[in-house]
């Protein structure tokens, strides 16, 4: 019995520990680590993937996947490029036609799957290569910058507007002069929000059913296709909102930007998977699995390790998080709910 | 005197606790069709896996043409002689590929075959066997793309091609249509004249009486009855088969009050025949006959998860056509499925959780949960239908299955219905908690119509006001709950062509 009971707890606590152990040994032996800077740098870094990741466990959760929020995101950063650069319209133009699209395309994917019956990771990815087509045909497949030529012969007159680049670059106060920037802000309010919808709404918990098992959902009256139209929907917005910060940081539609996205949020909520014991699709997971990388990578980063060993820490993490979850969970038998 | 084809004596087969094959004693002769009949949980496919190399016998010999048989594997089997064509009939094909590979398919692994594939040599053994069972399609053809009768036809002829002593047919015509079934039983009759043993398991009687010449009963592990002698009492068979002892529960029937379910010349199927019932407040009826006689089609249509062919629905009087499940429960019809791990455990919740899901949106405010109310609610049923489990916060998969069946029957017990459609609540139930769910429900009985589909009649006798047999879709008979003649019953489950003999 004793064993079994260490075994819980390592399951159930073994990730945040870790990720303490990591924090207290960076902070020991980067100099420079354990400042409210440096903290904020982590949060940043993370942020954009983070609230993919978010969006992509709301599919998890129903049972789907997303392949898209990728291909998405960076559709929304050249979307909102091309709206203020080239057709000259204000910042809020260009957020609603982002979350638009994002929407619509959730929209879609969802439809793909439950009537044409497409299973969701054939859907997905379908819908990612439809995507990263489609942003680069209005430009002939170049970035957008203020003062490009365009194919009418014409310069491109329109700027980013002041308000829009504000949701990339500006700091709030907090303690110190200008520390915690929008991006930040976003993705905890977007982490919070989608933890109690996950966790403490009927809706989240019907999802959950659906993703357990659809059938026994379906039987007692759940509305099982809307559920999951509406969870891809959320994960084509939250995808638009990372591009939409995305192209606010960089200030330019670039199109080589946002390659890694999808493969480190799918990581990240992924990894969400194996904090708390949960064995599934959480929002306080994912949102601990994108800061898990992110604290590892600036950790390394400030003890100089060189960039190209990031994709390999991560899939290390990654791996490890998942051996975790399902031999450790399925050794310990029953699991509880959220 | 035909030739005795396989013979089983004593044979014994337990899975840990569970004794499922309690010493079997049967002979199979060469061009004779033996049908089997038995309930779930009878033993009839492990009887049948064991005879095609699945799992080994604990104890009893098996002789195949007099020599000792034990096959070591499924592929051991068909080399022997045994051949079995399974239910699911994509089983037995591999529909992507055509007909004439699918023919040849046992050659290919064959040891001494090249390792190039001469198409033509295939395609020209592939006729032979067709010709040889009169198929007449084009060998060139994807199964794909046949229809499933052709399909089926291509699984038994792939069986054919290894000339097989003994074929075994499971349920072969679960998923035909007339017509199609009556190719299949030409087939059989001529399989039969080539002097093949055929092992036939069905619960079909119009089939049984097709094919069969002679009957199989089983019940509980044991062979029931052997029925061979002219002309076959179909009557003793599933009387043996489903063998009812009479039941200690004491039922007062009640007649209940307004009718709150009316079904008026309703059609199940394309082509069977109209029924129409009345269900009234406060009673229990329970709907009967074997696998495949349209209960669960009934009870589906009355939840909304199927269209009717024909006929219509009233729900106190009005018109009643619900669009899915969701519209049923809004307008008080519930129903608990049957297959509970497939249908309705919710794997990764606990009781309460699993409990409480169809109605999470009177538990909570403004969308949000409230989980005191959940647990309060979950508590109160657990301890109304006694299910035994440390807490309401205990996993679901850590109950028995009883337990899990209470929690499952206990969920739609929790708000008040109009009708409450319960599809085998008795399924993998142990006898302790199967009394105590059919006490409970005649309990709450009252402020609804209560509609029970069980295959079993005992089950039937222990929970009805009145019981409806359905035979092919059709209603074959009407008792209350009282005296009930069984000898009539059982001839109106086994089908109304019986039930006419009997009175005549």
């Amino acid at each position: 019995m004793k064993n079994n009971d260490a075994l819980d707890f390592a399951i159930r606590y073994g990730f945040l520990i870790l990720l303490g152990g990591l924090a207290v040994f960076f902070s020991l032996y980067a100099s420079g680590f354990a400042s409210p800077r440096s903290a904020v740098f982590i949060l940043q870094s993370v942020a954009i993937t983070g609230i993919l990741a978010l969006g992509v466990t709301c599919t998890l959760v129903v049972g789907g996947f997303d392949l898209s929020i990728g291909s998405v995101a960076t559709s929304a950063l050249m979307l909102s490029a091309y709206t203020m650069v080239i057709l000259e319209q204000s910042a809020f133009v260009a957020v609603a036609l982002c979350l638009l699209m994002g929407a619509l395309v959730g929209l879609v994917n969802g439809l793909l799957i439950v009537k044409m019956r497409v299973p969701d990771l054939l859907a997905t990815l379908g819908m990612m290569f439809l995507l990263i087509g489609l942003q680069r045909i209005p430009t002939q497949g170049n970035s957008i910058a203020t003062g490009m030529s365009l194919a009418d012969g014409s310069v491109a007159e329109g700027t980013f507007s002041a308000a829009f680049l504000w949701l990339g670059r500006h700091r709030f106060d907090l303690f110190l002069d200008r520390l915690v920037p929008v991006p930040v802000v976003v993705f905890l309010l977007i982490a919070v929000l989608i933890w109690l919808f996950l966790g403490y709404t009927r809706h989240g918990r019907l999802m959950y059913a659906i993703g357990s098992n659809e059938r026994a959902a379906g039987l007692v009256g759940t509305n099982v296709h809307r559920y999951k139209v509406v969870a891809y929907m959320i994960s084509g917005m939250l995808a638009s909102v990372g591009g939409i910060l995305l192209a606010a940081r960089l200030g330019r539609g670039d199109i080589a930007s946002g390659n890694n996205l999808l493969l480190d949020s799918v990581a990240a909520a992924l990894i969400g998977f194996a904090v708390l014991g949960a064995a599934r699709p959480n929002a306080f997971g994912t949102a601990a699995g994108a800061l898990f990388v992110g604290i590892l990578l600036q950790g390394l980063t400030m003890m100089n390790a060189p960039y190209y060993m990031q994709d390999f820490v991560k899939g290390a993490v990654l791996v490890a998080a998942l051996v975790f979850t399902f031999y450790l969970s399925s050794r310990r038998g029953g699991r509880r709910t959220a | 005197m035909r030739n005795v084809t396989l013979k089983l004596r004593g044979l014994e087969k337990s899975f840990g606790q569970n004794h499922v094959l309690k010493g079997i004693d049967l002979e199979l002769r060469s061009g004779e069709v033996t049908a089997l009949m038995g309930a779930n949980g009878a033993g009839k496919s492990t009887l049948v896996k064991v005879l095609c190399g699945y799992h080994f016998a604990d104890a009893g010999e098996i002789e195949l043409a007099g020599a000792p048989f034990s096959p070591t594997d499924a592929a051991d089997a068909i080399a022997k002689g045994v051949v079995t064509v399974h239910q699911s009939i994509d089983d037995g094909v591999i529909p992507d590929l055509d007909v004439a590979t699918n023919l040849t398919l046992d050659r290919l692994t064959e040891p001494g075959v090249g390792f190039f594939v001469n198409d033509g040599r295939l395609r020209r053994q592939a006729r032979e066997v067709a010709e040889s069972m009169g198929l007449t399609m084009d060998v060139r053809m994807r199964v794909a793309d046949l229809d499933v009768a052709d399909r089926q036809m291509i699984a038994i002829a792939r069986a054919m091609a290894r000339s097989p002593k003994l074929l075994i047919l499971d349920e072969p015509t679960s998923s035909l249509s007339s017509s199609e079934a009556e190719r299949l039983f030409a087939l059989i009759d001529r399989l039969r004249d080539e002097g093949v043993a055929i092992l036939y398991i069905s619960h079909r009687m119009s089939d049984i009486r097709r094919v069969a010449d002679r009957i199989v009963s089983m019940r509980d592990g044991a062979i029931s009855g052997l029925f061979e002698t002219e002309p076959l009492d179909y009557v003793g068979a599933v009387n043996a088969m489903l063998g009812h002892q009479m039941t200690e529960v004491d039922i007062d029937p009640v007649a209940g009050g307004e009718p709150v379910l009316r079904v008026e010349n309703l059609k199940l199927f394309e082509d069977s025949r109209d029924i129409s019932f009345e269900a009234r407040e406060g009673e229990v009826v329970a709907f009967t006959g074997l696998l495949g006689s349209g209960k669960t089609r009934l009870a589906e249509i009355i939840y909304g998860l199927a269209e009717p062919h024909g006929g219509r629905l009233l729900l106190d009087g009005k018109d009643y056509r619900p669009k899915g499940a969701g519209d049923a429960v809004q307008k008080g019809v519930f129903m608990s499925p049957k297959d509970r791990s497939v249908n309705a455990v919710v794997p990764d919740f606990d009781i309460a959780n699993n409990m409480t899901l169809p109605f999470l949106r009177a538990f909570s405010g403004f969308s949000f949960l409230n989980d005191r109310m959940q647990r309060r609610a979950c508590d109160g049923m657990i301890d109304k239908i006694g299910v035994v489990c440390q807490s309401n916060a205990d996993d679901i998969n850590t109950l028995s299955g009883g337990n899990q069946q209470k929690v499952m029957i206990g969920r739609w017990l929790l708000k008040a219905s109009r009708i409450l459609l319960l599809d085998e609540p008795f399924q993998g139930v142990d006898i302790g908690a199967r009394r105590d769910i059919g006490h409970y429900i005649r309990q709450t009985a009252k402020g609804r119509t209560t509609l029970v589909f069980v295959a079993e009649i005992d089950e039937a006798l222990e929970i009805a006001d009145r019981i409806i047999v359905l035979n092919e879709a059709a209603i074959a008979g009407e008792y209350l709950n009282r005296d009930i003649d069984l000898n009539s019953l059982v001839a109106d489950v086994s089908g109304p062509g019986e039930r006419l003999a009997l009175a005549g």
